[in-house]
């Protein structure tokens, strides 16, 4: 009997983390699940992929810092091969000529580098940050509020953010309201003096996304970065051993455990619908699969637009749909190289760590100016690390391999990637040899991946690796649009369960997890 | 002196310029735009009552309004039809993008044939309704109250066809009433007697093509004809020339508005809200609310608002009903409140008249269900009649009936009578 014999009871679209995570969630239900991936490996763009003979590279996403609690319990992901110690989590490094700044253990509970009153100062921002993060951390793992109506569990859920607000206190809770919207900059320079920091924070707040530390409610990333928790510990972050594949393998592990048919090499061509609901898909090959629920884990605009087709729903869904902002700003550079790099200044722990270059929130903002024009940084910031370090199987013996966000790399450069390209991979190997003096000289290969080479490779539409750019109003109940934020769609019977559903992407599982449950709970 | 040369230049530049942006800005001199027609009821408008019809001059009435209406019901009455809009829909997929768009089954409209259809958004309220041309197999025309273009080049993505508004470019005219297809005939439109109530084709006038249908909003003998805007005249002239002795008249609005009361048809923005012209959200009305259920097919594939309308349906969540009522008396009850057991208010009159061919007094009336709906008995309106600068409030009795108010054998009767 093969596959497609069988009447499966969900059919999951997309093998990206997100997808496994539903697939196995639903399985665990006791659902027969069929799971359909368009590339030849699992892991969309959580993969560890060989780039150079014998450097091997986490693809997109290179750090781990917000994997759910909810979703290492729900599929005993430790039990399955992931495995994370207090040892594993590495610091922050803000590169500068004055020498570096270190935040230390969760997102710098120890501050090195800066002056006793900065430190103070850091100290009290962080806990204060990570208490209004707090405050937002449970709506990562909900449902957003379905305005339409309530369900008590959600009445209790709101209650309790307003319960958490109350408890903040009168003060508090009117600085909370006050800073919620306001852009990183400000906030910054009424707390910090220290530009190094500043610059760092100013980064993490805008990473992945199209807004300059001065646009308005750039903080927002920065709190859904410290909604993130790894080991428990909000704001920690970790290389984990083997690349970001690991984990996927983990989580697929799971899914198989669990029971999931997972079929890699198979992308779906549309998706069956028959009065007003989906009953099935039709791969590219022409095989036709009937399910009762179909998720759909791959982009919103990809599966409403082009699995499903604008002719099966209505016009202004469709409008919603194109209208989703999802033009990538960020490049993925990796660098085979013959020797690890030496960033100056920096001990043996930071070249484990992250290392960002942005020396201030002006350069950030200044990265960030050319590319509201279509234009790449000149003077780029980004976001290095150093995975054969700590995971010497990365690489070949001696060599190193270097993974580094970039930004700001415009989806839609004007003079086009072509020519853009090797530009802009010039002015990012300028700013590295900057801080890693000979670093050039070492490059045995040099991958860049801008916005429209991610787009090609890994089925992410504008290459934005949120699937919707994740501002204000594309997030919690406008996410992926308004009126449809609680993964289902106008279509019964068609769940979304990816990164370009609530609450957004970085490798969390909580789209994928909040999805199945969804589904389960409608008993769909 | 060079220096002086160029600076004249430039102010010449600046001038032109300014001429140029002047001339284009003086589209507010005119308040109203005229029709294609407008020369002829200028002339013919003695009473000067004009309306503005979707920003063109429009005439209330032009010399009487009680003989426009009975031109309507016992000659031929020529109203100007020119400002409604038209959209013209062409492509591969039209049938199957307006299948999407409206409500009634484009696939069983064949042809050669037109039909009354309405619009919604995605939750289900009626954006408009209008008529639907099929011109060929793949070409149409839609007319409507309200301006769509936004909406339908929306509508139209992932589908083989184009849309573009035609409204200033093709003038239209309604002849309506018994005599109006001896005129046509007699004007030269050969095979016109072989049009059938919702058919169309095309004839020649002056060198171009006029498209005439048997429809028409009164609910009597007659047609519509649609011809290029600069033929305009040159119809509108052959049409009273060939009506002289048949007593056709050009009307204004007042006079049909009788004549599509008596017909029981709705007007959008009269008798219900257009839901992009809503701004309370209890005016927002779905096909089953303004009587335009009979235009779902459930069966058919899938078109915008179908998953609110049969949700609304299942959860029994309509809230309206459109009903048409019989008053007691003789005193139109023009936007009476409507009540239950005279005391509790459940819906308001949207249109009303003492009907000179039903001899009844009639009115369209909006309620509450479950009033219209199940409970139909005890059921009065409220009418404030002036009589000399008092009110005086007469509590009349309605009675919900059947829709159209009048129905004329002439109207569908073939071939058509000759009057």
């Amino acid at each position: 009997m093969t596959s497609s014999d069988l009447n499966w009871d969900a059919i999951v679209i997309g093998g990206g983390h997100n997808g496994l995570v539903a697939a196995a969630t639903l399985a665990k239900s006791g659902r027969k699940v069929l799971l359909l991936e368009a590339g030849n490996e699992v892991g969309g763009a959580a993969r560890t992929e060989e780039f150079a003979p014998g450097f091997r590279v986490s693809a997109v996403a290179h750090l781990l810092n917000r994997l759910h609690p909810d979703v290492v319990k729900t599929l005993e992901l430790e039990r399955h091969g992931l495995t994370v110690e207090r040892g594993d989590l590495v610091p922050s490094v803000a590169l500068s000529k004055d020498g570096p700044l270190t935040l230390h253990g969760a997102y710098g509970e120890v501050l090195t580098g800066a002056s006793p009153s900065e430190q103070s100062a850091w100290k009290e921002l962080r806990a204060q940050l990570l208490r209004y993060a707090g405050i937002l951390k449970p709506f990562l793992a909900r449902r957003p509020p379905d305005l339409g109506g309530l369900s008590l569990a959600e009445m209790t859920g709101l209650g309790q953010t307003a319960l958490a607000l109350k408890k903040l206190g009168k003060e508090d809770m009117r600085d909370f309201l006050r800073v919620l919207l306001m852009n990183v900059y400000d906030l910054l320079d009424e707390q910090l003096s220290d530009n190094r920091l500043k610059g760092l924070l100013a980064f993490d707040a805008t990473l992945g996304s199209h807004l300059g530390p001065r646009s308005p409610t750039s903080l927002l990333g920065l709190y859904y970065r410290l909604a993130g928790e790894i080991g428990g510990l909000a704001g920690a972050q970790m290389q984990p051993k083997g690349g970001m594949g690991a984990v996927v393998a983990a989580i697929r592990a799971a899914a198989e455990k669990a029971g999931v048919s997972i079929r890699p090499a198979s992308p779906v061509a549309r998706v069956i619908v028959e009065k007003g609901r989906a009953v099935g898909v039709v791969t590219q090959s022409g095989e036709t699969l009937r399910a009762k629920t179909v998720v759909s884990a791959i982009n919103p605009a990809t599966t409403i637009l082009d699995l499903v087709g604008p002719r099966e729903v209505d016009t202004g869904f469709v409008r919603k749909v194109k209208n989703i902002r999802m033009k990538g700003d960020a490049a993925k550079l990796h660098l085979a190289l013959d020797r690890p790099p030496q960033f100056a200044g920096v001990d043996a722990a930071g070249h484990k760590g992250r290392l960002v270059i942005a020396l201030s929130p002006d350069h950030v903002e200044r990265a960030f100016n050319p590319s509201k024009y279509g234009e790449f940084s000149p003077e780029p910031v980004m976001e290095i690390t150093l995975p054969s370090l700590a995971d010497p199987s990365l690489a070949p013996s001696g060599a190193c391999v270097l993974s580094a966000v970039v930004q700001y790399a415009p989806y839609a450069l004007r003079e086009g990637w072509t020519t853009g390209k090797p530009k802009f991979l010039k002015a990012i190997m300028g700013a590295l040899e900057t801080y890693a003096p000979g670093i050039g000289a070492s490059v045995r290969h040099a991958e860049l991946l801008t916005p429209a080479d991610i787009e090609a490779r890994y089925r992410m539409p504008g290459g934005h690796w949120h699937h919707g750019e994740l501002q204000a109003d594309q997030m919690l109940i406008s996410r992926p649009v308004s009126g449809w934020s609680g993964y289902d769609t106008p279509l019964e019977g068609l769940f979304l369960a990816g990164a370009g559903s609530h609450p957004g992407g970085g490798i969390s599982g909580a789209p994928g997890l909040n999805a199945a449950r969804r589904i389960i709970a409608m008993r769909a | 002196m060079a220096q002086a040369t160029r600076k004249k230049l430039v102010e010449t530049e600046v001038d032109t310029a300014l001429d140029a942006r002047t001339a284009a800005q003086s589209h507010f001199r005119t308040l109203r735009l005229g029709t294609p027609f407008q020369p002829r009821i200028d002339a013919l408008g003695l009473k000067q009552d004009w309306y503005s019809w979707a920003g063109y001059r429009a005439p209330h009435s032009l010399w009487d309004e009680e003989l426009e209406y009975f031109a309507i019901r016992s000659q031929a009455a020529l109203f100007d039809i020119s400002p409604m809009t038209k959209y013209r829909i062409e492509g591969p997929d039209a049938e199957a993008y307006l299948d999407r768009v409206t409500l009634r089954d484009v696939t069983k409209l064949k042809p050669g044939r037109v039909h009354y259809t309405a619009w919604c958004d995605d939750e289900g309220f009626v954006l408009d309704d209008g008529t639907l041309f099929r011109l060929s197999p793949t070409r149409f025309r839609l007319c409507s109250q309200e301006r769509h273009l936004p909406w339908l080049l929306d509508s139209a993505v992932g589908y083989e066809v184009s849309v573009e508004e035609e409204t200033e470019a093709v003038a239209g005219l309604a002849l309506q009433g018994p005599t109006s297809f001896a005129i046509l005939r007699d004007a030269g439109f050969a095979g016109v007697e072989r049009l059938k109530v919702f058919d169309l084709a095309e004839f020649a006038h002056d060198g171009a093509t006029v498209t005439i249908s048997r429809t028409g909003f009164t609910g009597d003998l007659g047609y519509e004809l649609f011809v290029p805007a600069d033929k305009a005249l040159s119809l509108w002239d052959r049409l009273m020339a060939a009506g002289e002795l048949r007593g056709i008249r050009a009307i204004g609005y007042t006079a049909l508005n009788r004549a599509r009361l008596e017909a029981g048809l709705i007007v959008a923005n009269a008798d219900f809200t257009t839901s992009e012209h809503a701004i309370r959200t209890d005016r927002l009305r779905m096909p089953d609310e303004i009587g335009l259920g009979f235009m779902i097919d459930p069966a058919k594939g899938h078109f915008n608002g179908r998953r609110a309308i049969l949700e609304a349906r299942a959860k029994k969540k309509l809230r309206h009903v459109l009903v048409g009522l019989e008053i007691e008396g003789n005193i139109p009850a023009e936007h009476a409140i409507v009540y239950y057991r005279k005391s509790q208010e459940v819906g308001l009159v949207s249109a009303a008249m003492w009907s000179p061919m039903a001899k009844r007094n009639i009115a369209l009336a909006s309620l509450k269900r479950p009033y219209g709906d199940t409970i139909v008995d005890d059921l009065w309106v409220e009418i404030y009649a002036m009589r000399e600068l008092q009110y005086q409030k007469l509590m009349k009795k309605a009675k919900v009936v059947q829709r159209p108010f009048i129905k004329l054998d002439r109207r569908t009767a073939n071939p058509p009578s000759d009057f």
